[in-house]
């Protein structure tokens, strides 16, 4: 057993977890952050996404003892109180999801990657970009024209960087 | 039509929770108490169990209980059962192999649950299930249908003889041999359609819990029908009479056909919840999920059409070998015959059809309805075929189509279906307009110059939906009727809920069945709730598949808003003191039509609910039921045009450009019906380019996993054309057609049809990898 | 997982130490250490985490000669400027390894040491004739990888950088496996003062190679066409369901061509 110190979503929390606890785990079963999802045993899917100090991570490939000491952003800390994340809008305004179990990883990785590219995005960047994660319904075709809008939305707004989880 | 109303582009109202991590799915589910199943699988395909002991698993940290078949048996769970009866073409029934949720004595596929572990933790779980000791006999397995049919192959279940379940055949055999005999041309082909598995994105997953003292069961399942999931656990699983059982879908992560079917997990999880006294939740990894979730597709078949001199269609014979893996799933019998064979005459004039269809055991993992069911398999094959025999006709292959378009509705096809409107040739149009098919010579030129071959193919698909009407698929076997429920609930402020069966995973049912409720009686969608996925709310439902959701879901939503509405304006004309005929429902309010008396929504539904000054006799209230039964399927078609380019030196393809013009009938939703275009397309071209499950021949599954199993992702695909026309549905009172898996149905064929243009090479099966595109640009060089 | 002990080493001694005393496996990233405890193919008793040791991360370049240290992630490599100077194409290959979220987490010094015969890095350092570090001692890359997950590496040792000369041209390409994204065939060209190499990976059934077909023929003239005609052969390599031996024969020359198309750009 391990005693863990992680900032979630700006609140810091320790815990005593069995070492080889991952932090999705961790989110979902000691937290009750059940937004981020597991879809895959092989990181591959996505579903799982989190920001770990700032970078987008697979949280089912890392042991919540790793992230002792670290900052962590869930889907459930993006929005700004009742304001949606612009990715977050995004994805409701072009329709970027429909049953929505990728979708928190979806949007997780998208702002990792708009904050990447702060020069903005293109159509090929995106899609390549999007290499990590795996949605079953949409064809992706609304989730790339949704990541595209948010990018040019946060581009406008000076805020390429604002959300940097 | 209102801004949030039918045809409106409303962003979805169910997306809130989703984008913001509040999404509630069954692995989010916790319960008092609650402990973690893991189920010891077998690594056999085929084996006897000898001896299963599972004292060392019992004495490890934390295990409550490890349970086996003897028990579940001893306990008078029953078998899984396949609910449509298919009869051979002598006469006698489908033969079907027992399946019992926890194995007994014999496994035959790899992944079969032959124990279940219950403990505090999955960790603790999946520990002790390593430590229950399984002693086998290995038996010779067998995974390819055509061999499974062959003389002294592994024989499955011994009520199953050759490990042929049935002979079936549809159509005129006699009428089709004369017309090939005579026939001006006859193009043959062998056609394989990939074995697929549907990985939705949520793993399945149940929890169940058992309460004594009610002496009742609730269970959280991963389901597109709960209503059935309960009927048929209570009725043939004797799990728990139907009163006593509570079955719950929640959020579901998508379903794709494979969350249709009651596994053995959910038996089992409520099962043991009875057997250990806690609640026990299972949940499946991405491994499991490949290894046991239902299957989808896999036929071989040989087909031939015939064509008389001016190049009509005369005949097309089929002969299909369907493999059904190891057991009998709950709709596997339907999907090659009536879902497959009855569509067999595509968009075209064939006077003469006929079909073979022979299903068989396999030591693979179950077979059954997967996004499109039945009809991509005969649309694959048609459109194949017709593409080919316009490449041996040196005719191009639209004129082709056209020339052989069924033009006159209704048509009577010699498969059974009667397909009521359509109008081909828009579509054929609109997707040759899009996808500028004039101009293509020249686009694949300047592929050439860049090294690249471009490659152009089409598909003119049809499918039937709304599978119905519930005495005509009785007749044919279903275990099932195929209506939909639904009941309107006006509550006494006006605010109104749906209860619908339907079921949805993805299909933004919350927004477009509100905005049915929002046209009709001008009311915000937010004042509409739509409940659904609770057998302890909604009274009864079929559920969601077959693209069944709009055509006979939301009529039955029409019929309760019907008889809402006369209600409702009886109500109002007694208010105003006006004549019922003369009330009007405009913006929120009834309104005596021509004058400026009105009283609004939520006054009337007040006064329903005081019930101080209603009609004479009247029932105070304000609540409605339907149950919907349609009269016919429905025909969605449409024309898909791809092109693609290859790269010569990897066989690596890209496509290019991807067109849909669909025909849905009217839409209440535009955005949405797109997304699931957009969505269908890409587990097209997945099933064409990139997804096959692969078995040895030991049986051992060797795409088990997304590091072998190819999934689409953003990267293998670009964004695609989609439009529609509207040749409205005649049968049912929105007039639309469903549109959730016309994608899927498609794609394919345009793809394949594509890259064999491209590559000059017709012989390429699916998914067309770069190594078999490669290896068939070198075998046309050789020629 | 089986259950685990996990340390948080403080240095490479620590590290060392920690390892030794158990039946322990540095972790660094654990992009591949992770997946392969949760799938119960590795159940060691102790992983000792090294991807907090101060001075083990990081790129230099001095002169021609560049370091770049074991925890170094895959996105630092890839976006290097310093780097991106002088071998553009090594940023290129960890640009394209994995997905984004992966390249955040995985380590150059755990791809080599893992050696997984799809990896990218292992065509990289032989190709460029990197010289492995670790606690003991400076290992060339021709002695290093030996075959399936095999290196020269003992188990109580540990990389703490790569090193190597800037080429005067190098490139990358792969073909990825259309599943895993891992390398189907990759293949790593480098110019430098002692000639042409080209390494290999995901093609051979025994790990990484230099292909000498491939080096003759660039070692004539430094252009693709040099490679026209150049057959491989397919004795060798790797066969499964996604490449054939013969399919991943053609590949090499392929990639190698692309790959000094991308180096001569």
């Amino acid at each position: 057993m391990s005693e863990v110190t992680i900032n979630v979503n700006g609140r810091t929390v320790t815990k005593t977890v069995e070492d080889r606890t991952l932090l999705v785990q961790f989110l979902r079963e000691d937290l009750g952050l059940t937004g981020t999802h597991v879809g895959c045993d092989t990181s591959q899917c996505g579903a799982c996404v989190v920001h770990v100090d700032g970078k987008a991570v697979k949280s089912c490939t890392m042991l919540a003892a790793q992230a002792s000491g670290s900052s962590v952003v869930t889907i459930e800390g993006l929005a700004d109180g009742a304001e949606l994340h612009p990715v977050q809008a995004a994805f409701r305004e072009h329709h970027g999801l429909q049953c929505g179990f990728c979708t928190p990883g979806m949007i997780m990785a998208a702002v990792d990657m708009i904050n990447r590219h702060p020069e903005g995005l293109d159509e090929a960047t995106v899609r390549a970009e999007l290499e990590g994660n795996i949605c079953r319904c949409t064809g992706y075709h609304n989730i790339v024209k949704a990541i595209l809008a948010a990018s040019a939305a946060m581009g406008k707004a000076g805020k390429g960087k604002a959300k940097a989880a | 039509m209102g801004m949030e109303g039918i045809g409106a582009r409303v962003a979805r109202k169910e997306d809130k929770r989703f984008i913001t991590g509040a999404g509630r799915y069954v692995d989010d589910m916790v319960v008092p108490g609650m402990k973690h199943a893991v189920f010891v699988r077998s690594p056999h395909a085929h084996a006897e169990i000898r001896k299963i002991d599972v004292k060392k698993a019992k004495a490890m940290p934390g295990v409550i209980d490890v349970l086996v078949g003897k028990q579940l048996k001893a306990d008078g769970i029953g078998n899984l059962i396949c609910g449509w009866m298919i009869h051979s073409k002598d006469g006698s029934p489908m033969k079907m192999g027992a399946w019992s949720p926890l194995a007994v004595d014999r496994v035959r596929y790899v992944g079969e649950a032959v124990a279940v572990v219950v403990a505090d933790t999955k960790g603790q779980a999946r520990d002790a299930a390593e430590a229950v000791e399984v002693s086998y006999k290995e038996l010779k397995a067998v995974t390819e249908a055509v061999d499974a049919l062959k003389k002294g192959a592994p024989q499955l279940h011994p009520e199953a003889e050759g490990n042929l379940i049935y002979d079936w055949e549809i159509g005129d055999a006699k009428a089709v041999d004369a017309a090939i005999a005579k026939a001006a041309h006859v193009t043959k082909m062998h056609i394989v359609n990939n074995r697929l598995v549907p990985n939705a994105m949520e793993p399945r997953a149940a929890l169940g819990h058992y309460d004594k003292a009610e002496d009742h069961y609730t269970c959280w399942t991963t389901s597109q029908n709960p209503h059935v999931a309960r009927l048929v656990m209570s009725a043939f699983y004797n799990v728990a009479p139907e009163n006593k059982l509570r079955v719950i879908a929640p959020d579901v992560g998508g379903g794709f056909g494979s969350k249709i079917y009651i596994y053995p997990e959910e038996i089992v999880c409520l099962w043991a919840s009875k057997k250990t006294g806690v609640p026990v939740k299972w949940v499946a990894d991405r491994t499991e999920s490949f290894l046991c979730d239902a299957h989808g597709r896999d036929h071989v078949t040989e087909v031939q059409l015939a064509f008389d001199k001016d190049h009509r269609m005369t005949a097309l014979k089929v002969d299909t070998i369907a493999n059904l893996g190891a057991y009998m799933s709950l709709f596997s019998s339907s999907v090659p015959t009536y879902l497959y064979a009855t569509l067999l005459s595509g968009q075209y004039v064939i006077p003469a059809i006929h079909a073979n269809v022979r299903t068989v055991y396999t030591n693979t993992a179950p077979v059954d309805a997967y996004r499109g069911a039945g009809r991509p398999e005969a649309t694959y094959l048609l459109e194949r075929v017709v593409e080919t025999s316009a490449r041996e006709l040196g005719v191009d292959p639209a004129e082709l189509r056209r020339k052989n378009f069924i033009t006159s509705f209704p048509y009577q096809t010699p498969v059974i279906m009667c397909y009521d409107a359509g109008d081909y040739a828009a579509s054929l149009d609109a997707a040759m307009k899009a996808a500028d098919y004039a101009g293509f010579a020249k686009r694949r030129e300047e592929a050439r110059k860049r090294g690249k071959l471009r490659g152009i193919g089409m598909s003119n698909y049809i499918e039937a939906c709304g599978i119905a009407p519930s005495a005509a698929v009785g007749s044919l076997g279903a275990g099932v009727g195929l209506w939909e429920s639904a009941e309107v609930r006006v509550n006494a402020v006006g605010t109104i809920e749906v209860l619908t069966g339907s079921h949805s995973h993805g299909q933004g049912h919350e927004t477009t069945f509100s905005q049915l409720v929002a046209e009709r009686f001008g009311v915000p969608i937010e004042s509409v709730s739509i409940v659904h996925g609770d057998t302890d709310k909604v009274q009864m439902g079929m559920g969601t598949y077959g693209s069944r959701s709009g055509a006979v879901g939301m009529s039955a939503i029409v019929k309760a808003l019907d008889k809402v509405e006369a209600k409702a304006k009886k109500i109002a004309a007694h208010l105003l003191e006006a004549d019922e005929g003369d009330i009007v429902i405009e913006n929120g309010a009834l309104k005596v039509a021509g004058t400026d008396k009105s009283v609004p929504w939520f006054q009337m539904a007040l006064a329903a609910y005081t019930a101080h000054n209603l009609p004479a006799g009247m029932e105070p209230g304000l609540k409605e039921g339907a149950f919907y039964d349609p009269s016919n399927f429905t025909f969605p078609a449409g024309c898909y045009i791809c092109e693609v380019e290859v790269d010569p030196e990897t066989g690596h393809t890209d496509i290019v450009q991807f067109v849909a013009a669909d025909d849905f009938g009217n839409i209440i939703n535009p955005m949405i019906v797109e997304g699931q275009v957009h969505g269908g397309i890409a587990q097209g071209i997945g099933q064409a380019l990139l997804e096959g499950c692969r078995y040895d021949s030991s049986g051992q599954l060797l795409t088990a996993s997304y590091m072998d199993y190819t999934m689409p992702r953003a990267g293998d695909l670009p964004s695609f054309k989609v439009s529609t026309s509207n040749t409205p549905c005649p049968s049912n009172p929105l007039g639309i057609k469903g549109c959730g898996e016309a994608g899927a149905i498609g794609s394919p064929p345009a793809v394949i049809n594509a890259i064999t243009d491209a590559i000059g090479n017709n012989d390429l099966t699916m998914p067309a990898t770069p190594q078999k595109v490669w290896a068939a640009l070198q075998a046309a060089k050789k020629h | 997982m089986y259950s685990v002990n996990y340390h948080r080493a403080a240095s490479v001694a620590d590290a060392v130490k920690k390892v030794k005393a158990g039946d322990g496996k540095f972790l660094a990233g654990g992009m591949t250490l992770i997946p392969t405890m949760k799938s119960r193919l590795a159940a060691p008793g102790e992983v000792v985490d090294i991807s907090r040791i101060a001075g083990l991360s990081g790129i230099t370049v001095s002169g021609k000669t560049v370091t770049i240290g074991a925890t170094t992630t895959h996105y630092e490599v890839a976006t290097s400027a310093k780097l991106a100077k002088v071998c553009p194409a090594l940023c290129s290959l960890a640009s394209h390894i994995g997905d984004p979220h992966v390249r955040h987490k995985g380590t150059i010094g755990g791809s080599i040491a893992n050696n997984d015969p799809a990896a990218d890095y292992p065509s990289a350092m032989l190709a460029l004739g990197a010289t492995i570090v670790t606690n003991k001692r400076q290992i060339p890359a021709d002695k290093f990888f030996k075959g399936l997950f095999e290196t020269a590496l003992k188990e109580d040792e540990l990389i703490t950088a790569v090193t190597f000369a800037a080429p005067g041209k190098a490139g990358y390409a792969k073909f990825p496996n259309p599943a895993s994204r891992y390398a189907v065939t990759g293949v790593f060209v480098a110019k430098g003062k002692d000639g042409v190499r080209a390494a290999v990976t995901g093609a051979g059934d025994n790990g990484v190679f230099r292909s000498k077909e491939i080096e003759a023929a660039l070692a004539k003239k430094f252009d693709p066409a040099s490679l026209d005609g150049v057959k491989v052969s397919a004795k060798g390599l790797m066969g499964d369901i996604h490449a054939s031996p013969e399919y991943r024969a053609n590949l090499i020359v392929v990639m190698a061509k692309r790959a000094v198309a991308a180096a001569n750009a």
